[in-house]
């Protein structure tokens, strides 16, 4: 079936709402084709992703619907940048990349797109509700949109989250359609002992398994308790997001489209595998290349951006103590994150402890971080998945008290005891 | 069609393989099939063309003018502007063959079509074209989704580099 487009589109193809909404919609139509998709669907939001610069063509990209007087018609956020705006002195890129990432953010700005600067959208005071339609980039983002705030977004990302923005469209393909958000494949962790769901330290690994073990299956989860966190879900979802191509999961009994294994499936039998512990330490030791002997250099928080709750919980691990001198302690949020931070009174004690709060970008998208002597720890699946190659950083993968003992000894410190038996 | 050329291997004479074009064009190039699913976000340089993620199988080769076989598209919704970029740059592949529909890849492609004019073909095709492909040296992809292969010389006729 080819895509049938309704007159309203044929006429914005024809340029009746001007060049930057024909040329927008093209891309859409040209993607949607693609995708298979028959129709177009109207959309509520938008999250823009093309705000990072990371080449001449996303810039090249940017002006050409800025300067054909391109303006987005839904409300838009804008992902992480290339710039700590709040920070400037922090970057150490060359000048000719600061340059255009400016450009870049301008350009963006001038459509009308909210400067949120955050990878974690769904942590800013509007939200998207459970069924709208959205446009959303970061593949952190798209998985919490659809999983947890049962919102319904493809795996869009530079250019075509735009080009929705601007044209309002998007292709009735992917999780827009109720048939593609079945579970296909379950996950039991019933195997995994009670205490450790406990740790958020499990969560990502969760994910990391799931993101490699599931393929294009929507997964399911069961067993997992019913009280799991938005946090601990962000973290599950960015892991599996970054080790496969997951852009959506249930939990049942937790997730909004999931209130039992029955909804998830929709009745239908899917194959169940079952999660253990040995895969979890597995998936932490995929994601560790340092070792516990490595000098520490740097610890790096905030993959996707962090939550005031997960500042909170920094706050009290650390609880009065500093950092080592020899270590760099980075946490990136956004800066509406950190305002919330400031206002109750977090930012100086962080501050004096030695950490360095990094906004409107992240860590491993773009060079803040000091020369780094030594290898790194996190606590972040995300993170220690693409550092490596992104930094040219070892990376040990621990939780938030793995990562604050190791800032404040100034060496690796894990403690592995929660992997025992009992 | 290549008439002038005879088919090196009984198993794909006379059959004319081909699949659907997520985006256009000809293109041709030597093969490599990719062992596993790359992330061209943190996987692949658009400098150098080479693959630079450390835990893929083929970290260090390259994907520049060769017609790169994978089942599927992996992790961030960056890699569109990574592929569009390379194609800027002229690191890109000859032409990407998937098993699985990715819209971001694509996407990629289109855009840099839209801006530069450069076409880079894509093309979605069944398990044993996609088989086929991947056990070949050498493969054309036509405008219409048609794929030629050239498959490699057999051992026996041939020492190994």
């Amino acid at each position: 079936m080819p895509l049938e487009l309704e007159a309203r589109d044929k006429a914005t193809l024809a340029g009746d709402r001007g060049p930057a909404a024909a040329f927008a919609l093209r891309v859409i139509t040209r993607f949607a084709i693609a995708m298979q998709a028959q129709r177009l669907i109207d959309i509520s939001g938008a999250h823009i992703d093309g705000c990072l610069y990371h080449g001449q063509v996303g810039l090249d990209f940017a002006r050409r619907l800025a300067d054909t007087g391109a303006k987005v018609v839904v409300p838009t956020t804008l992902n992480v940048s290339s710039l700590d705006l709040l920070h400037p002195d922090l970057y150490r890129g060359d000048d000719h990349t600061r340059a255009q990432s400016l450009e870049l953010m301008s350009a963006y700005e001038a459509m009308g797109c909210k400067p949120t600067w955050t990878c974690a959208p769904y942590q800013l005071k509007d939200r998207p509700a459970f069924g709208e339609h959205l446009a959303w980039a970061e593949s952190n983002a798209i998985v919490f949109a659809n999983s947890v705030l049962g919102a319904r977004t493809g795996r869009y990302g530079d250019f075509i989250d735009i080009c929705c923005a601007i044209s309002g469209r998007a292709p009735a393909a992917g999780l827009h359609l109720d048939s593609e958000r079945i579970a296909t494949l379950v996950f039991d962790v019933k195997l995994i002992p009670n205490r450790l769901f406990g740790l958020e330290f499990i969560y990502p690994l969760i994910g990391y398994h799931i993101g490699r073990a599931t393929g294009s299956n929507v997964p399911v989860i069961v067993g997992m308790p019913p009280d799991v966190s938005e946090d601990q879900l962000k973290a599950l979802g960015a892991a599996g997001a970054s080790s496969g191509s997951l852009a959506m999961f249930h939990v049942v009994g937790v997730t909004p489209e999931a209130p039992t294994l029955q909804a998830a499936t929709a009745g239908r039998d899917a194959q169940v595998c079952s999660v253990n512990v040995n895969d979890l330490r597995r998936a932490r030791d995929d994601l560790t290349t340092a070792s516990h002997a490595d000098r520490l250099g740097v610890v790096s928080l905030g993959t996707p951006h962090y939550s005031v709750t997960e500042f909170e919980r920094l706050m009290e691990t650390l609880n009065r103590r500093t950092v080592h001198p020899d270590v760099r302690f980075y946490v990136s949020t956004a800066r509406d994150v950190l305002h919330e931070v400031r206002l109750r009174g977090w930012e100086t004690p962080l501050s004096t402890a030695g950490v360095q709060i990094i906004v409107d970008t992240c860590t491993y998208v773009t060079a803040v971080m000091d020369d780094v002597v030594g290898v790194a720890i996190t606590d972040s699946a995300k993170w220690a998945y693409y550092a490596p190659s992104n930094l040219g950083l070892k990376v040990v993968l621990g939780s938030l008290q793995d990562c604050v003992e190791s800032a404040v000894a100034g060496r690796i410190t894990r403690d592995d005891t929660i992997w025992a038996h009992g | 069609m290549r008439a002038h050329r005879e088919p090196a291997q009984p198993s794909s004479a006379g059959q004319p393989l081909s699949g659907r074009p997520l985006v256009a064009g000809s293109a041709s190039g030597k093969v490599i099939a990719l062992e596993e699913p790359l992330s061209l976000w943190g996987g692949f340089d658009a400098k150098s063309g080479l693959i630079i993620d450390r835990v893929h199988p083929q970290f260090g080769e390259s994907l520049t003018r060769r017609v790169v076989v994978m089942a599927s598209g992996r992790g961030s919704s960056s890699t569109s502007t990574v592929l569009a970029e390379a194609i800027r740059l002229g690191t890109a592949p000859a032409a990407i063959l998937l098993r699985q529909s990715d819209g971001i890849l694509a996407l990629g492609a289109i855009v840099a079509e839209e801006l530069y004019g450069v076409v880079l073909p894509m093309v979605l095709v069944d398990r044993a074209t996609f088989n086929t492909v991947a056990a070949s040296d050498v493969a054309e992809i036509s405008a219409t989704g048609a794929i030629i292969v050239h498959p490699p010389i057999a051992p026996t006729d041939a020492p190994k580099m």
